[in-house]
């Protein structure tokens, strides 16, 4: 298996916010924290864009190479995962982010920063599978229910793709054949390097 | 004669004991993460059609529902 990845189809993306809302909803993330979000360029103008962006689960993560207390590790499928018991909060991966992922929850006295919390790929974290100790700390592990991110599966136009990473090129492929557009996809050279440089995939 | 021989003694027992209150210094790191593909136990969450611990089975599950749930054009006519 290729590794997983993930693929916003901006020529379909409604900003509809679905995708937010279905991630909040499924790891019932607390207030003031969005693994994801919805991003629109040119907002209000004819041919406005929008693009839904979480972690990327990059190649060469930023966010691992900062940490000051090693608590990244990446999974065999590519996923980027985090041990909220090693994270101090400190803050360095959120300035490392290209996408803005890593999130604080502010609910202690005075907004202090508490342990950063991202996407997992619903990949859960380092505790036992399915357990309570994992859901609440990183939400559901639905790759190991065998599914896919909640976001993406629940997505009303398909503009969101994620999974394994030949799978989702290959649809995105096609549409872009038929539809004759719409090519980029964009934070796919910032997440998972340029297919032609050859050394990230 | 004695005071070289305490010395070398003092010495031997300094470089012996060097170590001893020597903390670990490396970071803890990460703790190991199962593979996802050994499924999450009896759980009503766990999606059928695919058998837990069995990697191929669990890869060729997330293939089939990536082409089934996103693929539109495989599930509607293109023409």
């Amino acid at each position: 298996m290729a590794r997983m990845k993930f693929i916003c189809d901006a020529e379909r993306c409604i900003e509809c916010n679905g995708c937010v809302t279905a991630c909040k909803n499924e790891h019932e993330v607390p207030w003031g924290v969005n693994r994801r979000r919805v991003v629109t360029l040119n907002d209000g103008v004819p041919g406005e864009k929008s693009i839904s962006v979480a972690c990327m689960h990059c190649s060469d993560a930023p966010c691992m190479a900062v940490c000051p207390v090693n608590c990244f590790y990446r999974t065999d499928e590519g996923v980027v995962l985090h041990d909220k018991d090693v994270c101090i909060g400190c803050g360095y991966c959120s300035y490392a982010c290209p996408f803005g992922a890593p999130q604080f929850p502010s609910q202690g006295t005075f907004g202090v920063r508490g342990k950063m919390d991202k996407c997992t790929f619903c990949a859960g974290g380092p505790e036992q599978h399915g357990s309570q100790a994992e859901f609440e700390k990183y939400g559901r592990n639905r790759l190991a229910e065998g599914k896919l991110p909640a976001c993406a599966e629940q997505c009303s136009t398909k503009a969101l793709l994620a999974g394994d990473g030949n799978v989702v090129a290959d649809i995105f492929r096609s549409r872009v054949l038929r539809r004759g557009k719409g090519a980029e996809v964009w934070g796919w050279g910032t997440a998972y390097g340029s297919a032609q440089g050859g050394t990230k995939s | 004669m004695i005071k070289t021989l305490t010395t070398l003694g003092l010495v031997a027992v300094a470089a012996a004991l060097a170590a001893c209150g020597e903390a670990p210094q490396e970071m803890g790191g990460v703790r190991s993460d199962a593979a996802p593909y050994t499924g999450v136990g009896k759980s009503q969450y766990q999606q059928p059609g695919w058998t837990a611990g069995d990697k191929s089975s669990w890869e060729q599950q997330l293939k089939s529902r990536a082409q089934y749930g996103m693929n539109d054009y495989t599930r509607v006519s293109t023409q």
